[in-house]
């Protein structure tokens, strides 16, 4: 008895004098609050919107030091979907995303720059098709708080946009489609 | 003349053969050229509607064939020895079995989507959709695997005919051409 609560004494004196952790968030797939989605022009007459079916997350965010945030997704590639079958098919090919060799694509932030902690520009490394770049997603944050279920949930909102060519995706689709916007929704439940 | 009799094969069931090697070689051909057009190319389009609509009709073909050929005699085969006998029974079910599993598979790809699928904007043949993930990816592996067997074997069979006509000297292929009085 005496033993456990001097145990339990330690750990408080331990964790008062730690700085406050960032919480860890697990993108809500399950729930499907979360989506990856994708727009480019088709023949610069319209937008072409899809999205990728499968993907998994975490992040973590702390309010009082937003800029720590770290970003962490993986997506399954064969799992695009531009609700028309052929064209799932021809992109999942060689001819653009070449999902046998590349089934994943995965971003890795490095910094969060942010002057309110609300929005800013997520650096990180894209790797796609097994090529690795820098991008920028411009972050917006959606909201945070108690969910009515007895968790906690915090979301955002972020957009970027890709050279195909950078990807190695050299399939002309014609001038107006060589860059491909990515439209992302993520809301993730804090574990 | 328009039936299969005990040693000739009748007009519709040599029409039915024709039509469908020329046919599905023709597939074979336009198959291979469209899928490496390119976006802005005025085929992109064109080529695979007409391969569906043509493959649709392939498709009646076959089971009309199929119909036929169970409702009227065979011919006895010709091959000198029972081995060249087993193989050319061997190599028409192979042919048959092999048909099959490309129209179906190319029906099946087309039909991934559940959206019925124009026959040269005449009429339209309804979708087939089967409880499996992602099926035109698996349609699309077998249509391929199977576009290309059936040719092999295809070459195969019209070297068999070949060989029947030069070396047996028999008429195996002049009764495939127009039906023989017995």
């Amino acid at each position: 008895m005496k033993k456990s609560l001097l145990s339990i004494l330690a750990v408080c004196a331990l964790s008062a004098g730690l700085p406050a952790v960032a919480a860890d968030y697990v993108v809500d797939t399950e729930g499907a609050h979360a989506s990856v989605n994708f727009k480019i022009p088709h023949l610069g007459y319209s937008f072409l919107l899809g999205r990728f079916d499968d993907f998994s997350g975490t992040f973590s965010f702390d309010p009082e030091n937003p800029k720590a945030a770290a970003v962490n997704v993986v997506i399954d590639t064969a799992s695009i979907n531009s609700n028309h079958a052929e064209r799932d098919r021809h992109l999942r090919s060689d001819d653009f995303l070449a999902v046998d060799k590349h089934p994943q694509a995965r971003f890795v932030s490095t910094k969060f720059e942010t002057a309110n902690g609300e929005s800013g520009q997520l650096h990180g490394q894209l790797t796609l098709r097994g090529i690795t770049r820098d991008i920028i997603i411009n972050v917006e944050k959606v909201g945070e708080g108690k969910d009515p279920w007895g968790g906690y949930r915090m979301g955002f909102a972020g957009n970027t946009s890709l050279k195909l060519a950078d990807f190695g995706i050299t399939t002309d689709l014609g001038p107006a489609s060589r860059e491909v916007e990515l439209m992302l929704h993520i809301e993730g439940v804090r574990q | 003349m328009w039936r299969n009799s005990q040693h000739s094969y009748g007009l519709i069931q040599i029409l039915l053969h024709w039509t469908t090697a020329i046919l599905v070689t023709g597939m074979f051909a336009l198959g291979i050229y469209m899928v490496d057009l390119g976006y802005y190319d005025p085929w992109y389009h064109r080529a695979p509607a007409l391969h569906k609509s043509v493959g649709l009709l392939v498709i009646g073909l076959f089971l009309f064939r199929l119909v036929w050929r169970f409702g009227d005699p065979q011919p006895e085969p010709l091959g000198v020895n029972p081995w060249s006998r087993k193989a050319a029974g061997g190599m028409h079910l192979l042919l048959y079995l092999g048909l099959f599993a490309l129209l179906a598979s190319g029906y099946l790809i087309a039909s991934a989507d559940g959206r019925s699928i124009p026959v040269f904007d005449v009429f339209s043949v309804p979708a087939l959709t089967l409880p499996v993930e992602n099926q035109e990816e698996l349609a699309g592996d077998v249509h391929e695997v199977t576009a290309w067997s059936l040719m092999v074997l295809a070459v195969l069979h019209g070297a068999a005919a070949l060989k029947h006509r030069f070396i047996d000297k028999d008429a195996s292929l002049a009764r495939m051409l127009w039906p023989r009085r017995d």
